[in-house]
C-alpha cells in the first residue's frame, strides 16, 4: 500500500525496524574519501534516518552487507576449531533498483550454483529490503539497458522528496506500522528513471572469439590493475581464503575469506608458480566476457545490472559501458577469423 | 628627480638598471587569483609600463617599464588587485598601493583544490599566514605545499609547510591486494610491510604523504580527520651559504605553525642586526650567531603541539659555500686541465 510519510512518521516506522533489524543503508562518510577533503558514500549499518544517503549515488555497494570486504569464518588451535558466530539480527538493506536486481545475481552464485554457502546464508537469510527509488538517472549507469531500471521484489520502496517519505509497503506488518504512525495513505509508483545518459548494446551474437580481438590491447598499458571495478560491483563474488597464524609456531589462527578481483596480480596464481591472464588486456577480456557472456550462458540472464560504479570509480578513466559498446567492432574484427 | 628609493622599494616598486624607470611587483598569496585580475594586470602593463609582464619565481607579477611619474597612478590602478587578493594593506591609504615588501609573498602549489596528492588546502592556509604576518619588512620567506613531494620547493624557504595525513587502516575492509605497500615502496618511504596479510605501517618511518590511501581500491586506508604538517626550517638561497631548510617538526597542526610564524618574527625583529644591507638578513644568519637553542626557544613560545608532534632534535644545516667546500668541489680545473689555484688557503 501507497503513502506519504513525514518525516517524524518516518522516523518512527525507523525506530520500530530498528528494534527487529539491523539496518544497513549508503552513508556519507565526510573527509571519508580518498582524496583530501573529500567525501565518500559507502554502505554501513545506521541507527538514525537523516544517516541514510538518499540523495548521492554510493560509490560502494550493497553487497557489503551480505559479503563483507574480510571475514573471519572460524578460529583454530591445534585439534579445534571454533565457528565465529553469525549475525544475531536480521538486515534490512536499503538499496536503489540496480542493487536491487544485484541481489538475485549474487543469490544466483551462492544460494543457486551447486549447494547455498553456509556464511552467505547465515547473513542473507530474512534480509529484507527496502528500495530507494531513482528519478534522475546517475551519470554513468546504464540499468535501462540492462533493464534493471525497475524493480518491484522490493518489501517496501521510499522516496524522500521535499522533507517527505513516498513509500510502497509490501508488508503487512509494515503497514500496520506506516498506520501507527500516522502516515497518510496515497497511490505511489516508486521513482525510476526511463532513459540514462549511457545505453550500451550487447551483441546477439557475442561469442568467445572477440577474445581474439585487438580491442583488448589498450588495456594493457591503460589498466593499472587496481581492482577498483570489481570491489565497487555489485555483482563481482569472487573470493580467496587466508589461513592466518597468529604467530611462528602455525599452530593458532584464523581462516578467513576475503573478497578478490580478477584484476588484481594474483587472482590466477596456481600451484607450481604458473599464472594466467597476465596482461591487464587479458584480464579485462575475462572481466568483460563474465560480466556479459558466460554468466548469462550458464543462468539465462546478464550478470552485470548496469549500475556504472566500475566506470565512476576507475581512476584511469576506463569505462565498462564503453567497452560494451565496443564488442560488436571485435566481433566484426574476428568475424572471418577461422581460429 | 628626487625620489626615495626606500619608500619606493617599501611600496613594493623596483630601482632598477634604467633609470627613472622601475617595475610594479605585484603578490599573490597562495598563487590563486581569480582570472579578471590577469585582465588588470594587462590593462597597467600596457598603459603604464612596456607592454610586457614577468612571472616571478614567488607567485606574482612584475610589471615593467613604468616611468617614476606614473607610480601614484599605478598605485591606484593596482587598488582592484590588491583587494582581489587579499592582501593585508594595514598601515597604508587605498589607492596608495602595497605597505611592504621585505617579506615575500607566500607562495603555494596547487593543493588539494586541484591535486589528488595534496593533504590541505594550501591557497586557503597562504591567505591566512598573510594576514597574520603582513604588511611587514622583514625579509622571510614562507613556501607552503601540499605533501612531501614538495613540488613548490618549501625546503629552500625559511619556514617550509609541507601538507601530511596519517592514513588510518580500517583492517575489515582491506582486501590484501597490495597496493598500498606497493604505492608506499615505489613512490614513498617504503614504510609499509605485509603482516599476516595485512598491511602494518612503520610510524617512525612514515611521512604522512598519503599515498597509501589514494593507492587503496577499497578505502580500508583513510586521511586521519586532522590535517597534519611537517614544518621545515631555514632554508635559504643567496651568495653566502645556501642551504636546504631542515626538519622541525613532524606532524604538526595548522594553528602551532601560524604561532611559530609569530614567534620568528619576534625574533628575527629583536635580533637582526641593525646594520644589515637594506634591512635584510637571512634568518638562518642570525641563528648561526645566536645559537640554534635561543631560536627555539622563541619559536617555540606559547605553541601547544598536538600529542602526535614530533620535535626533530638537534638541527643541523650544511649547504653550499662557495669560496671554501670542504665537503665536495674542493678541487677545480679549467677545460685545458690546469688546476685552479685557492690562494686564501694559503
Amino acid at each position: 500500500m501507497g503513502y506519504i510519510a513525514s518525516q517524524e512518521q518516518f522516523d518512527a516506522l525507523f525506530s520500530k525496524l530498528k528494534e527487529t533489524y539491523e539496518i544497513w543503508a549508503p552513508k556519507k562518510f565526510i573527509g571519508g574519501g580518498r582524496f583530501s577533503n573529500t567525501d565518500a558514500v559507502r554502505y554501513a549499518v545506521v541507527t538514525s534516518p537523516d544517516e541514510i544517503e538518499f540523495s548521492e549515488k554510493s560509490d560502494y555497494s550493497w553487497k557489503e552487507a551480505v559479503f563483507p570486504p574480510s571475514e573471519t569464518l572460524f578460529y583454530f588451535t591445534e585439534n579445534h576449531t571454533e565457528e565465529t558466530e553469525g549475525p544475531a539480527k536480521k538486515k534490512l538493506v536499503f538499496l536503489r533498483s540496480c542493487d536491487l536486481a544485484a541481489v538475485k545475481r549474487t543469490d544466483q552464485i551462492y544460494m543457486k550454483n551447486g549447494d547455498p554457502d553456509y556464511y552467505y546464508a547465515r547473513r542473507r537469510g530474512d534480509m529484507a529490503f527496502v528500495m530507494i527509488g531513482c528519478r534522475t538517472s546517475c551519470r554513468n549507469g546504464f540499468c535501462v539497458s540492462m533493464g534493471t531500471n525497475q524493480s518491484d521484489n522490493y518489501d517496501m520502496s521510499v522516496d524522500a522528496e521535499d522533507g517527505a517519505f513516498r513509500i510502497d509497503c509490501k508488508r503487512p506488518e509494515w503497514d500496520a506500522l506506516l498506520k501507527a504512525a500516522g502516515a497518510k495513505t496515497a497511490d505511489v509508483v516508486p521513482r525510476h528513471v526511463n532513459e540514462n545518459n549511457v545505453k550500451v548494446q550487447i551483441p546477439e551474437n557475442l561469442s568467445y572469439k572477440v577474445g581474439m580481438s585487438s580491442m583488448w590491447d589498450q588495456y594493457d598499458s591503460r589498466c593499472i590493475n587496481c581492482g577498483r571495478c570489481n570491489f565497487v560491483c555489485p555483482t563481482c563474488t569472487c573470493f580467496t581464503m587466508q589461513d592466518v597464524y597468529y604467530d611462528a609456531n602455525g599452530k593458532v589462527g584464523e581462516r578467513r575469506r576475503v573478497q578478490a578481483s580478477c584484476m588484481v596480480d594474483g587472482y590466477t596464481d596456481v600451484a607450481g608458480g604458473g599464472s594466467y591472464r597476465q596482461k591487464n588486456g587479458q584480464r579485462m577480456r575475462f572481466k568483460t566476457l563474465h560480466k556479459v557472456l558466460d554468466f548469462k550462458e550458464r543462468f539465462g540472464y546478464q550478470m552485470c545490472v548496469g549500475c556504472g560504479r566500475c566506470d565512476d570509480i576507475c581512476p584511469e578513466y576506463i569505462s565498462f559501458s564503453n567497452i560494451i559498446n565496443h564488442l560488436e567492432e571485435g566481433m566484426k574484427e574476428v568475424a572471418d577469423d577461422e581460429r | 628627480m628626487d625620489i626615495n628609493t626606500k619608500k619606493l622599494k617599501k611600496n613594493a616598486f623596483r630601482v632598477t638598471k634604467n633609470r627613472y624607470v622601475t617595475s610594479s611587483r605585484v603578490r599573490v598569496p597562495g598563487g590563486y587569483l581569480k582570472a579578471e585580475y590577469l585582465g588588470k594586470i594587462q590593462a597597467i602593463a600596457e598603459k603604464y609600463g612596456n607592454g610586457h609582464v614577468n612571472l616571478t619565481a614567488r607567485q606574482g607579477f612584475e610589471i615593467p617599464g613604468i616611468p617614476f611619474e606614473k607610480i601614484d597612478e599605478v598605485n591606484a590602478a593596482l587598488q582592484d588587485i590588491i583587494d582581489g587578493t587579499g592582501i593585508n594593506q594595514t598601515g597604508r591609504e587605498r589607492g596608495e598601493g602595497y605597505p611592504a615588501s621585505g617579506t615575500r609573498n607566500v607562495s603555494a602549489c596547487v593543493g588539494n583544490r586541484v591535486c589528488p596528492y595534496a593533504c590541505y588546502d594550501t591557497t586557503a592556509f597562504a591567505q591566512r599566514i598573510e594576514k597574520v604576518i603582513f604588511p611587514n619588512d622583514l625579509h622571510v620567506k614562507i613556501v607552503l605545499t601540499g605533501c612531501p613531494n614538495d613540488c613548490q620547493k618549501v625546503r629552500m624557504g625559511d619556514i617550509g609547510i609541507m601538507g601530511m595525513t596519517e592514513p588510518h587502516l580500517d583492517p575489515e575492509r582491506c582486501i590484501s591486494c597490495g597496493a598500498c605497500i606497493k604505492a608506499c615502496r615505489a613512490k614513498s618511504v617504503d614504510a609499509l610491510s605485509k603482516v599476516r596479510f595485512r598491511p602494518e605501517r612503520d610510524t617512525y618511518k612514515c611521512i604522512g604523504c598519503g599515498v597509501c590511501v589514494n593507492a587503496c581500491p577499497n578505502l580500508a586506508w583513510t586521511r586521519s580527520e586532522k590535517q597534519y604538517y611537517r614544518v621545515t626550517l631555514l632554508g635559504r638561497t643567496g651568495k653566502k651559504n645556501p642551504r636546504m631548510g631542515v626538519d622541525f617538526i613532524k606532524w604538526a597542526d595548522e594553528d602551532s605553525i601560524v604561532q611559530i610564524i609569530k614567534n620568528v618574527y619576534d625574533y628575527t625583529a629583536h635580533y637582526i642586526n641593525p646594520d644589515s644591507p637594506d634591512g635584510k638578513e637571512h634568518i638562518g644568519y642570525i641563528v648561526d650567531r645566536t645559537g640554534t637553542e635561543e631560536f627555539l626557544k622563541w619559536a617555540l613560545k606559547d605553541v601547544h603541539l598536538p600529542d602526535i608532534a614530533e620535535v626533530y632534535t638537534p638541527l643541523n644545516w650544511n649547504g653550499i659555500e662557495y669560496a671554501h667546500n670542504k665537503y665536495f668541489g674542493n678541487q677545480r680545473y679549467h677545460a685545458d686541465g690546469t688546476i685552479v689555484t685557492d690562494f686564501s688557503e694559503k
